[in-house]
């Protein structure tokens, strides 16, 4: 008999090429998502060495970073972001990578559109330049961010040079209370174990409240993961899973399907197999979460209230979270739930889906954005847009004076027009609350869709089951 | 890749926990194309006012720093975004090491991409060398990775840790691709395998 195995065990071993005699494995790619932010360093590399990409066809490339979410029927006014969408086009077409252009309808942020066009499954090895790919682990995927260098290691060679890492197991027991979230789920867990707490690590989510969520909301976990320090989050494949795959554009279909299926059954972490480090927390203890300060591990119950840095005996600690409180413009002892925004912000690929979409609008529906808050919603893909638009979501949103935007990651980290102006603060379901984040000076409070929609209707911060009982 | 083998130079310290990516080079940095000239750029929000004039209290806008080749930080440095841009940042202001307690795992992997040494050492000894490096331009430390020691400016030699493979790639300047295209036999050997064990994962694999 031999070893039990976990999630990630299993992974792993079936991807190592070869083993180097110190350890160091390298590692088989399946897909590889590229956008154009950490990518066209990457191909000029590679045209410089005249090397070709290994498989294109197992490459999916989209724009999502630098586009505006206003009218792009006109292209791109900012020069530096229409060059690097321009670059990114071109060097799809060069290379023969797959390519989703800004005007396609299945355009969207990387995240979103991998799972939706049933390209993530079990079992596989996914990476791509950007930190938040740990969201595709919600499928039983090992996906993880990588450098640009990588990008272009994974261009040329379809593999990557690794270190196995450290298994860890965080599970959530029980039902979660109404109101609670995938998203307050792991800022719990954030603050629980710290931005440090899974260095080294991937981190696989199980118990009944994390069984117990949809697709959705296992992304939305697995997705910050990072944000844990871990370098990759999973949740193991179980009918939720299938369910959602079969029949998107890139699944498999006929008998592969049953191939396949059959495959992920044999994936979940065997029974005695051994964790590292393990976790567990009690979803009845969990309420919504909202950050204060400037680290996703800043982070309470929307009941409590700013902490107090003086009752922080460590000084590069309590220094920290005085900087932090500065920073955020708090004064310790306040209420979070009088803490007044400017702006709200619902998308990213932490809650950019249609699920999170649908907890924002009925917190929304009938009631109006307070005065002087700018309210924007940004659909994760244009798909999830036009889903949203066909069960009237946009109506409720665009009723209640939200803003109704295009696809892209937007003001999750302000690299298009859509950004804080200092000073300002918001309330945002994306994944990073660090100074200037969400636009030089920004303050970001980080929240679930509805705790976010409800911080829009009252125009602060707001224990979002006051609204909706 | 540049080769690392040793390093003398002024550190500069930053003491700092959680420094993260963004804190590194901000994103509205990030709309290049290139990998140089990031490091005007360099820790942007602390090392400017929003007139874009320098802050004089600022570690890297003092006299002896402005040379700084090594960094000296707290506790999970590097964590957040994968942008490889940060590394590429320091890189270009002249950061060739970083010292700290604990790295994000993204962070420290990009920098032995780009010829840049983190190093791992106790809180204990970070903070030790934090306040030899608050000397300022008199307090210069040796970083020699082949005998994988720092000597500190009185002289003493503290013994650090690095993955021997990483070591290797850094004193020769490997490039990581050139060594793996050499292993394309067992690459292909893989994948045929792969493709017919599994065989969905080769159908099917681009959109429709």
């Amino acid at each position: 008999m031999s070893r039990p195995r976990t999630l990630f065990d299993k992974i792993w071993d079936s991807h190592v090429v070869d083993t180097q005699e110190d350890g160091t494995c390298l590692l088989y790619i399946d897909r590889h998502l590229v956008h154009e932010v950490t990518s066209p360093q990457a191909f000029e590399g590679l045209r410089t060495a005249g090397r070709p990409v290994r498989r294109p066809e197992a490459t999916l490339a989209v724009p999502d970073h630098n586009v505006p979410t206003t009218d792009r029927s006109q292209g791109v006014d900012d020069e530096e972001s229409r060059i690097q969408l321009d670059a990114l086009e071109t060097n799809c077409a060069e290379f023969g990578v797959p390519y989703i252009p800004v005007t396609d309808i299945r355009q969207g942020i990387v995240h979103i559109i991998g799972p939706e066009q049933g390209m993530t499954q079990p079992g596989m090895t996914i990476v791509c330049g950007d930190s938040h790919t740990s969201t595709h682990g919600a499928f039983g995927a090992l996906a993880f961010g990588i450098g640009t260098s990588e990008v272009e290691h994974v261009l040329a060679t379809q593999t990557l040079i690794q270190r196995p890492a450290k298994n860890m197991r965080i599970a959530v027991d029980g039902a979660l209370p109404n109101g609670v979230t995938a998203k307050d789920m792991i800022l719990a867990i954030i603050g629980k174990i710290g931005t440090a707490g899974g260095t080294g690590h991937v981190i696989e989510y199980a118990g009944e409240a994390v069984r117990a969520l949809s697709m959705e909301g296992r992304m939305t976990m697995c997705n910050m993961s990072i944000e844990a320090g871990a370098r990759a989050g999973l949740v193991a494949p179980d009918e939720t899973t299938f369910a959602y795959i079969e029949g998107r554009p890139m699944a498999p279909k006929g008998g592969q399907w049953e191939q396949a299926v059959a495959y992920w059954r044999s994936l979940p972490s065997d029974e005695g197999a051994v964790y590292d480090k393990e976790v567990t927390l009690r979803a009845a203890d969990i309420a919504p979460q909202v950050t204060w300060g400037t680290s996703p591990q800043d982070v309470l119950p929307i009941t409590g209230s700013v902490p107090d840095p003086a009752a922080i005996a460590d000084t590069v600690r309590r220094e920290s979270v005085e900087r932090s409180l500065e920073y955020m413009g708090l004064a310790a002892g306040m209420p979070l739930s009088e803490v007044p925004v400017d702006t709200v912000f619902i998308g990213s690929c932490t809650n950019g889906r249609i699920e999170d979409l649908r907890a924002a609008a009925v917190v929304a529906k009938g009631r109006k954005v307070a005065e002087g808050v700018q309210a924007l919603i940004v659909p994760g893909s244009g798909l999830v847009k036009a889903q949203a638009e066909e069960e009237g979501l946009d109506t409720i949103f665009l009723e209640a004076g939200f803003e109704w935007r295009e696809p892209g990651c937007s003001m999750c980290l302000a690299m298009n027009a859509d950004k804080l102006k200092p000073g300002e603060r918001s309330a945002s379901t994306s994944n990073r609350n660090f100074e200037g984040r969400q636009g030089p000076g920004g303050r970001t409070h980080l929240v679930s869709p509805a705790m976010a929609a409800a911080a829009a209707i009252n125009g602060h911060l707001t224990d979002v089951r006051d609204l909706t009982g | 890749m540049e080769k690392f083998k040793t390093l003398t130079a002024v550190a500069a310290p930053l003491p700092m926990i959680n420094v993260d990516t963004d804190k590194v080079i901000p994103a509205r940095f990030l709309k290049t194309i290139k990998r140089t000239g990031l490091g005007k750029h360099l820790f942007d929000p602390m090392r400017y006012d929003d007139k874009g004039a320098e802050k004089p209290g600022f570690v890297l806008n003092k006299a002896p720093y402005r040379d700084a080749r090594i960094l000296i930080a707290g506790e999970n440095f590097g964590c957040g975004s994968s942008r490889e841009h940060a590394p590429w940042a320091l890189l270009d202001f002249g950061i060739r090491c970083v010292i700290a307690p604990s790295f994000a795992d993204i962070f420290f992997n990009n920098c032995f991409k780009n010829g840049i040494l983190p190093i791992v050492l106790p809180q204990e000894t970070v903070d030790e060398l934090m306040e030899d490096a608050g000397k300022g331009g008199n307090a210069t430390f040796t970083v020699d990775l082949e005998a994988q020691e720092i000597a500190r400016p009185d002289g003493e030699k503290i013994a650090f840790e690095v993955d021997p493979f990483r070591k290797h790639c850094l004193l020769n300047g490997l490039d990581d691709i050139g060594l793996t295209l050499e292993r394309g036999g067992k690459i292909d050997g893989y994948e045929g395998t792969q493709r017919g064990g599994q065989p969905w994962l080769w159908s099917g694999a681009t959109p429709a």
